[in-house]
């Protein structure tokens, strides 16, 4: 039992240590020669465009199942019209950034997993280096690069689409004023919300990205190992935006909300 | 100087390596003469892919020394390494192609992208070697769209691209049929008697190892032929078995048929 458990701490501070040194690496890569351009606008487009649908429905749904919501809170209170200043208070704070994350997790990390560890076991990441290539600098740096541009984006859609589904809502259902509802959408947001609601995609996006790569460079096992490689992304991945949004949130309010 | 004395290829002085508690290599040493090949022998687990991949510096010795063209390879960096890289070809067991890139990107892979030779050259080149396998027409072609045997073929003329001076086959003939196995085998006797590439050729497929050994091919107003190697030629063709992370035998096949290690004999049997 202590045996085990000595062992499961080993496993995870390696893993640990393994991901701090690709992080390095990275960090290496980001500011030395060469860098594969045309492969971080490939990866642009792929984590980019590619995530737009399922990052525009899972935002208007939101949005509108949080007017849904708060309606009925609102109404409890006689404060029906100020719906509003909730939505777009709930989605660019938080909602926004961290759904997205998570969709993206789920499209993007796993995809990511898969495809590196798929390389990985077929001893493609060899075959790279064989042929004078970095998986680094070909493999990781590009995608890190794409997830941590495109997810500020994509927030910003998902939050436009999240207040636009709020809308529909409070107008057709609520039965809210479309003027009231857009006054008080703006009246709920201050320039520091939009600060945090777009710094926070920038750390998941990178999170999220590095684990995937992470993972999937160190899958073996064959195909059964690409398959546990990817939940454990997922999962991981999952996770650490989780843990990321929290202590970012407080680290972002003691600097911004100070007084 | 002659060619016995030049400078070894590949040089592996007391070399050891475990993974945990299990020894694969215990103090290997070997060199292999410029223009020549090593036919690496030996059971599964044997550590046989492991030299390769200490000759590429994927993996690094626990102890001893590597040499590649007179170079350390076993305490250079990545960065450092990709210099020697440059110099050596590996054919990985099933071919390790990218699947996401055609024939022709696999093929050109290096050139097109480690290098700033003009995208005409390079074309050029990979008709060239894809020529030179038999796949000339396969260039569009996606390795998903492959059989087995175009696969490794593919890998070998990959492998072959740059120029190397040394090529690495890593069970370049396993899970194949034997007639196409034989094709594998004759491209990899063309490489080292028509082109002088320095090679060694991991297998456990006996037949296919006695095959590269005993044979030669002769360019013949542009067609090559395949013939039995004169004995003095075999000389060039070195068989290095192992055993227990040891080199249990080295020298060329009229030495390994006739050893009377029991060990040796049951192998071959």
């Amino acid at each position: 039992m202590k045996g085990g458990l000595s062992e499961a701490l080993k496993r995870g501070l390696l893993e640990v240590q393994e991901y701090m040194r690709l992080i390095a690496q990275v960090g290496r890569g980001l500011v030395t020669r060469p860098i594969y351009a045309r492969d971080i606008i490939e990866q642009l487009d792929a984590i980019g465009v590619g995530s737009l649908t399922v990052v525009i429905l899972t935002g208007t749904f939101t949005g509108m199942v949080l007017a849904l919501q708060s309606g009925m809170t609102l109404d409890q209170f006689g404060g029906r019209e100020v719906v509003g200043r909730l939505v777009s208070a709930s989605m660019v704070k938080e909602l926004g950034p961290v759904l997205t994350a998570l969709m993206v997790t789920g499209r993007v990390g796993s995809g990511i997993a898969a495809e590196l560890g798929s390389m990985a076991v077929t001893d493609q990441i060899s075959a790279l280096r064989a042929l004078g290539a970095d998986p680094i600098r070909k493999l990781v740096i590009p995608r890190v690069v794409a997830g941590t541009v495109m997810l500020p984006l994509l927030t910003i859609v998902s939050d436009a689409c999240g207040i636009a589904g709020g809308w529909i809502i409070s107008t057709m259902q609520l039965r809210v004023a479309g003027s009231v509802y857009w006054n008080n959408v703006v009246q709920g947001l201050f320039l520091d919300d939009l600060w945090m609601g777009l710094l926070k995609p920038l750390a998941f996006g990178f999170v999220l990205v590095s684990i995937g790569c992470h993972v999937g460079l160190r899958t073996t096992g064959g195909t059964q190992g690409v398959g546990r490689a990817t939940t454990r992304a997922v999962v991981g991945a999952s996770v650490g935006v989780l843990v990321v949004d929290f202590f970012l949130t407080k680290l972002l309010i003691a600097l911004m909300y100070r007084g | 100087m002659s060619e016995q004395n030049a400078a070894p290829s590949v040089a592996f002085e007391n070399v050891s390596l475990a993974f945990d508690d299990k020894v694969i290599l215990d103090g290997i040493s070997f060199d292999l003469q410029p223009g020549h090949m090593k036919i690496v022998l030996g059971a599964s687990g044997a550590g046989k892919s492991t030299i390769l991949r200490l000759i590429l510096g994927l993996l690094k010795p626990d102890s001893g020394r590597i040499w590649v063209h007179g170079t350390r390879v076993d305490e250079l960096s990545e960065q450092e390494l990709m210099a020697v890289r440059a110099d050596l070809g590996m054919v990985f067991q099933e071919g390790a192609l990218f699947d996401s890139l055609t024939v022709r990107e696999n093929v050109g892979y290096r050139l097109y992208e480690q290098t700033r030779q003009p995208v005409e050259e390079v074309d050029r080149r990979v008709a060239e070697v894809l020529g030179f396998v038999g796949l000339a027409e396969y260039g569009d072609r996606m390795p998903s769209e492959l059989s087995g045997g175009q696969r490794r073929r593919v890998a070998i003329a990959r492998a072959m691209t740059a120029r190397p001076k040394i090529l690495l086959y890593d069970e370049p003939t396993t899970g194949l049929d034997p007639i196409t196995a034989l094709t594998i085998d004759d491209e990899i006797i063309k490489l080292r008697d028509l082109e002088a590439v320095t090679s060694i050729v991991v297998t456990h497929q006996l037949r296919d190892a006695f095959h590269i050994a005993t044979r030669r091919a002769v360019n013949g107003g542009g067609e090559v032929r395949f013939e039995p190697a004169p004995a003095e030629d075999q000389q060039d063709t070195e068989f290095m078995m192992l055993r227990d992370g040891e080199v249990a035998f080295e020298g060329p096949a009229a030495d390994l048929r006739a050893s009377a290690d029991q060990y040796l004999k049951s192998f071959l049997s």
